[in-house]
């Protein structure tokens, strides 16, 4: 086995040198013998999963305008997690797409994104709450609709993380998935309706062993006329590991680092 | 350069009720409690002071970066902003403010995410998420033991983190300069948890650290 060093500390500018040519477009329909689990989920659940590294999480818009809003945690230590401003300031990103990676706050490269339709999901504006929808669309209880209540991403989020020894304390911030915020010079912030169409995917390749939480709730600025949260389909799926060349290895030198330092866990 | 919204405070630094001056490089963990005033003074400028509220009878509710964000519907904090907690719960409000824009995506600099943006030889170099866990496990009144787990997202008061419209995020020269302050009016008990950042691979700061002052009014 060759002997794991850190890779050169170079690449602190905004100007870094990106790998030439386009990202490597993942297949539309992932090959039979690769596919290992498939499962939609209804708008406004809850999911949670151990993901083993090196396996890949496609998620696939079923409806225009879903959302998945995310965080995820090392598995065997679950107090390394997911981090958004180390994750965007690393980066120098406020969008995520294909090439970025998701970083934990022990520096580690935790999901890298290798294939995307969509070209930009959302990092900075969190989940929605039991506030945010009655605010926007009333409520509607479980008593009074079964099934069909309103429900929201915080909620789901603690109920995870409860199943998994997790609590308020580690509902960090999140990701959203299929959703669009923009920022103008005022830092005004600006949600884009509709942003994913039926279709689109995001496919996330796990570079250490995860928990991930998800839920398909409304994200938290969505402007929809009614309660209306979003079918998305969920794959796993056997991809190659990352070599020494990989496109999101090499997208940025503070990716290689942090790709590193998931790797030393494994020694 | 957009718009900076300056408002100064009739508050004296005379008639304060509490002062101290942070050294550069180190943390500070006070509680403020309901309408009682804090004002952090950059004292040499450009110094980036990073920034966490809890809740000070339940440290699990804690400052939310994307909540107060979301519920203003802009990414930089000045006069006006509500801090909103990770409730949903307004923890302060932001009073004045002489520098006109914070940060609060840019988080804190931590051993690890040194080897990540600057390279693992930076490892062994002091950071805020050092200050942050040694200002927690010096806490006394804290009902829980408290660890990494309660460092969520930190506001960066004095820090200019520009997001562009194509979704980047730029490290700008300081708005902020020697004397400028901003002060936060407190709603709710809480407890201020600082480190004045010792980040020494940042051009931000010009590479020099320095301290900062805290004034407290009832």
């Amino acid at each position: 086995m060759p002997l794991l060093v850190p890779p050169a500390p170079s690449g602190t500018t905004f100007t870094t040198t990106r790998p030439a040519g386009p990202a490597p477009v993942p297949p539309a329909e992932i090959p039979p013998e690769r596919l290992l689990y498939e499962e939609t989920l209804p708008g406004g659940a809850g999911w949670s999963w151990s993901l083993r590294r090196h396996l890949t999480l496609r998620l696939t818009a079923l409806e225009n305008g879903a959302n998945v809003s995310l965080i995820c945690f090392n598995r065997h230590d679950l107090v390394d997690r997911y981090n958004m401003a180390d994750t965007l300031k690393g980066q120098h990103t406020a969008k995520l797409t294909a090439g970025y990676i998701l970083v934990s706050d022990m520096g580690r490269a935790m999901l890298s994104i290798t294939g995307d339709t969509l070209g930009w999901h959302d990092a900075i504006s969190g989940h929605d709450n039991a506030g945010i929808v009655r605010q926007k669309w009333g409520e509607r209880s479980y008593q009074a609709a079964r099934n069909e209540w309103f429900q929201n991403s915080r909620d789901h989020f603690l109920m995870e993380l409860g199943k998994h020894g997790l609590d308020r304390r580690d509902l960090v911030a999140n990701v959203n998935f299929f959703s669009k915020v923009t920022a103008d010079d005022e830092g005004v912030m600006h949600y884009v309706p509709d942003h994913a169409k039926a279709g689109d995917f995001i496919d996330l390749r796990a570079e250490m062993d995860l928990l991930v939480i998800l839920t398909t709730c409304h994200h938290p600025l969505d402007t929809a006329e009614s309660y209306s949260p979003k079918k998305v389909k969920l794959q796993l799926w056997r991809s190659d590991p990352p070599g020494p060349g990989d496109w999101c290895r090499k997208y940025r030198p503070e990716n290689e680092r942090a790709f590193f330092n998931s790797e030393v866990l494994y020694i | 350069m957009s718009t900076l919204n300056y408002t100064e405070s009739p508050l004296a630094p005379e008639k304060a009720a509490y002062r101290h001056k942070i050294p550069a490089g180190d943390f500070w963990i006070h509680k403020i409690t309901a309408g009682q005033s804090v004002r952090i003074v950059d004292l040499e400028g450009n110094q980036a002071v990073d920034t966490i509220f809890y809740n000070a009878g339940d440290f699990a509710e804690y400052y939310s970066a994307q909540a107060t964000i979301r519920g203003q519907r802009c990414i930089y904090l000045t006069t006006g902003t509500k801090i909103i907690s990770s409730e949903g719960n307004v923890m302060l409000e932001i009073t004045a403010d002489t520098c006109g824009r914070h940060d609060t995506l840019g988080g804190a600099c931590a051993c690890e995410s040194n080897t990540v943006r600057y390279g693992h030889d930076t490892k062994y170099m002091h950071a805020c998420r050092q200050n942050f866990l040694m200002g927690l496990a010096s806490w006394p009144g804290a009902a829980c033991h408290l660890n990494k787990r309660d460092i969520p997202a930190n506001i960066n008061f004095f820090m200019n983190v520009p997001v562009t419209p194509e979704g980047g995020l730029m490290f700008e020269d300081g708005v902020s300069a020697g004397g400028k302050y901003v002060e936060l009016k407190a709603a709710m008990d809480v407890v201020c948890l600082i480190s004045n950042c010792p980040q020494l691979n940042n051009p931000c700061n010009g590479w020099n650290p320095t301290p900062v002052e805290v004034l407290v009014w009832d």
